[in-house]
């Protein structure tokens, strides 16, 4: 946003930002900081928090990339979770006014940086990494271009966190419920043709909780910036878990 | 709470590790691995959850022989176009060690779940990148980077984020390394750090220090890189008195979409994929006959941003190239090139598929860094000789070991980490073994390290970060892109001397101890000036066009006289000459020739 623009060509948004330090803050608050955007192009929700971090250098937020892919600014816009590099003004601005406040269903550190160690260790405790007993070959495992292809739409997740800070149930039980972005990775490493420890994955989600609280709400799939289906991996877990039993 | 003033190391907690790694991304969690497998008390100290790293969006993919889709694919043919790619200051010993061992690394990858795009043979699939030849530039274009659709970085830093969670790797998540120690010796004891959730600051010990930083892309207006590319490694070394290597050469990648700086992989050419003028020629033809749309970067780069400046771009101002894919049909486009035909959409508003990409030149890798030994060792340079620094290890963009010398070829980035990150790890593995032993710092020592964080924290006055950064970038931008002459390098080097004060003084206003990210930007503008001002300096002074440096004053590669690494230090800002490595161990030579593509 470095370029300078004429006004003429620029407009007013009031962006309005849950803002909460606890190093200064009581409690928190909703700041208004009206920013000038180009009418000429669209912009990012990413770039307009950052025009009105040049005016409000203490607003802080999470970002790396600015292009999808590291899952940094996951936030709720407008009421709905998203990624802010990735979604345009033009998508989500309502009778000229954006409102943006963390993800919710997380303790928050400060203004839009929530604390993810609940998100993080839901997912490690699906063991999300391939695990093989036999010996590694000499080059790679080999794997059809069929069986790879049941991976897509599984390992593309980035780690935002949109899906399960929408969830209800992860809500309710952010401890128990493993949620949606630690279920894809679970079906992830199930669905891999390479994995050697179904059994054992499938084991370990065989309570009440860890999975069965998925109540097929599908906010996870309307949010994921990367368009892909959590539920569905879900349901095709369950269908493991209930197709062998004997 | 409030961190306004300044800590003394006296009053300082210390955490101790066997070996840290500052940077969780790819040549960091690939050091980190080996560390941790071997037992060793590991920590990764990460400004960001490592996953959000840079190497995340590296996407086409990771160059290797592994001999799938060529089965008498050879890595010397590798070593051969590397050294090419280069423009011949790459170091063959280095080139040669990650070549050859490179097989070994990426089916290692494979093997830790990787999700690599297949053959029918069930082998990984793999694609032409640009700069590749068989038989030692005699037998055509070669088909050689391993891909994970065009998704190849997300998978290969997921992959290792993973495997560090299975091998018990400690993840010091959102912790901000501000300043190396050293001993009295000189040795590096471990980093000043602070954790950003809580402001606390630690002196984090340890005998092995990996930097693993990556790049810094940010010194320049238009960039791909992520927005935490600051250089904080280099920032480190140079402060610390150490040099930086051949900082000069900046790799601008042909096709970053137009107007947002984010980057199109080369493997949209290696699908088939070629770029147009605006009187929709294919120019590459002109410019590279055997290679086409296929040369290395700098060539290509460079015949864009002629096109551009002799009228020939597209669009209302002339001002971009076209990529096209279309003909390709939907079928490849989607299924290869699935990230693209997102960015695309998002950032260009149009479907590749259907219509062509506006690309430009775009800064997008450092080839220069901090000089290391094939061990990862840091090297300085005292009296003309190399000298290795205690304690201290830097892998991947960070570092220069050198392995792309002038012009990296895609896809040898990834390659790069994983084999210089692991042989990072191995040999510090292996001298942790024999025993190590560093004096422990002084309390004087410490002191010292914690200098730059004091006086931002007691700041009261000075500058603010947001507009001398964008004096930076526009000063990088205008005066030291993809042409370079005399003139403008002394303009910008001049405007470069003049902020450094202010640069130093900056004034920090937000003192809150938690999540302070107004604390962090200022400490990486600091870092992003030392890269600034070294690659500003260093590219006056050589003399020479060779690889991505090119000068209008100076349109030649001069063999005589620059057939060298520059060596740059901070403290002198002077610039000298270090011999380029022509030793490979298992082949002869590549001798310098023209470079042709």
């Amino acid at each position: 946003m470095s370029q300078v623009i004429p006004v003429e060509q620029l407009k007013s948004l009031t962006m309005s930002i849950y803002r909460y330090d606890p190093s200064v803050d009581e409690k928190p608050y909703m700041q208004d900081i009206v920013i000038e955007v180009p009418t000429d192009k669209d912009i990012m929700v990413l770039d307009a928090l950052h025009l009105a971090k040049d005016q409000e250098p203490s607003l802080s937020y999470r970002r790396s990339c600015r292009e999808g892919v590291c899952g940094s600014d996951g936030m709720n816009i407008n009421g709905k979770n998203g990624l802010a590099c990735v979604t345009p003004l033009s998508e989500v601005v309502k009778r000229n006014k954006l409102t943006i406040r963390p993800m919710p269903g997380l303790p928050v550190v400060r203004d839009l940086i929530v604390d993810m160690k609940q998100f993080f260790d839901q997912l490690e405790k699906v063991k999300p990494y391939l695990i093989t007993n036999s010996d590694n070959p000499e080059i790679e495992r080999t794997q059809s271009p069929e069986e790879r292809e049941e991976l897509d739409g599984l390992y593309e997740c980035i780690l935002c966190g949109c899906c399960s800070t929408s969830c209800p149930s992860f809500w309710w039980n952010p401890d128990k419920f493993l949620g949606p972005a630690a279920l894809l990775q679970s079906w992830r490493f199930i669905a891999d043709s390479r994995d050697e420890a179904t059994e054992e994955r499938l084991d370990a989600l065989e309570d009440s909780f860890s999975l069965y609280r998925c109540h097929g709400i599908m906010n996870c799939v309307s949010v994921c910036p990367k368009g892909l289906n959590p539920t569905e991996a879900i349901s095709n877990i369950r269908n493991k878990l209930i197709n062998r039993e004997k | 709470m409030l961190v306004n003033e300044i800590i003394n190391a006296k009053d300082l907690p210390v955490m101790e590790f066997d070996g840290i790694i500052v940077g969780g991304g790819g040549a960091g969690m690939r050091a980190s691995l080996q560390l941790a497998e071997s037992g060793l008390n590991t920590a990764v100290i990460s400004k960001v959850f490592p996953t959000r790293s840079h190497t995340v969006s590296a996407q086409g993919g990771i160059t290797c022989a592994i001999q799938s889709d060529d089965p008498d694919d050879d890595w010397r043919w590798h070593m051969f176009d590397t050294v090419k790619g280069s423009d011949y200051i790459g170091d063959q010993e280095a080139i040669e060690y990650m070549c050859s061992e490179g097989p070994k690394a990426v089916f290692e990858l494979e093997h830790m779940g990787l999700p690599f795009s297949r053959t029918e043979e069930g082998r990984i699939y793999q694609r032409p990148f640009g700069g590749q030849s068989k038989d030692y530039g005699k037998g055509g274009q070669a088909t050689r980077t391993c891909a994970a659709a065009d998704r190849t970085g997300h998978s290969l830093l997921h992959t290792l984020y993973q495997a560090n969670l299975k091998a018990g790797t400690n993840f010091l998540n959102e912790w901000f390394a501000v300043d190396m120690v050293l001993n009295t010796d000189g040795a590096v004891v471990g980093v000043i750090a602070f954790k950003i959730e809580t402001g606390e600051i630690y002196y984090i010990k340890s005998k092995a220090t990996v930097l693993a930083t990556g790049g810094a892309g940010r010194i320049y207006a238009s960039t791909t890189n992520a927005l935490i590319n600051s250089g904080d490694g280099i920032g480190m070394a140079l402060r610390a008195g150490m040099p930086v290597q051949d900082i000069e050469m900046w790799q601008f990648h042909p096709t970053g979409i137009h107007g947002a700086g984010t980057l199109v992989t080369e493997g949209c050419r290696g699908e088939g994929g070629y770029l147009l003028n605006k009187d929709g020629e294919r120019f590459m033809e002109r410019y590279a006959p055997n290679s086409k749309d296929l040369a290395s970067r700098d060539v290509v780069a460079r015949s864009m941003a002629l096109e551009i400046l002799e009228g020939r771009g597209c669009g209302p101002n002339a001002d971009h190239i076209f990529l096209r894919l279309d003909h390709l049909g939907p079928e490849v486009v989607h299924k290869r090139l699935p990230g693209i035909t997102e960015l695309s959409k998002t950032f260009a508003g149009v479907d590749p598929a259907v219509q062509p990409i506006p690309v430009v030149p775009t800064c997008h890798y450092m080839m220069g860094g901090i000089p290391t030994n094939i061990n990862g060792q840091v090297i300085t340079v005292k009296e003309g000789k190399d000298e290795v620094i205690e304690g201290l290890y830097a892998a991947g963009e960070v570092a220069c070991v050198s392995v792309h010398g002038g012009n990296r070829l895609g896809g040898n980035s990834l390659l790069d980490l994983v084999v210089f990150g692991r042989a990072a790890g191995i040999y510090i593995e292996e001298s942790m073994k024999q025993g190590v032993d560093l004096k422990e710092a002084s309390h004087d020592d410490i002191d010292k390290a914690l200098e730059r964080l004091n006086k931002l924290n007691a700041s009261s006055e000075g500058e603010q970060v947001t507009a001398l950064k964008e004096r930076m970038q526009q000063n990088m931008q205008n005066n030291f892109g993809v042409f370079r002459t005399k003139d403008l390098m002394e303009k910008g080097i001049q405007d470069l001397s003049k902020v450094r004060g202010e640069v130093e003084n900056m004034h920090l206003k937000d003192k809150s101890a938690t999540f302070n990210t107004a604390r962090i930007e200022a400490l990486e503008m600091q870092n992003l000036f030392e890269v600034a001002e070294a690659t500003a300096i260093t590219a006056n002074t050589r003399k020479e066009s060779r690889g991505a440096h090119s000068r209008d004053d100076y349109p030649n590669r001069d063999d005589d006289n620059w057939l060298k690494h520059s060596i740059y230090f901070s403290e002198t800002k002077e610039v000298s000459k270090r011999d380029v490595n022509y030793r490979p161990k298992t082949v002869q030579a590549f001798q310098p020739t023209v470079r042709s593509y």
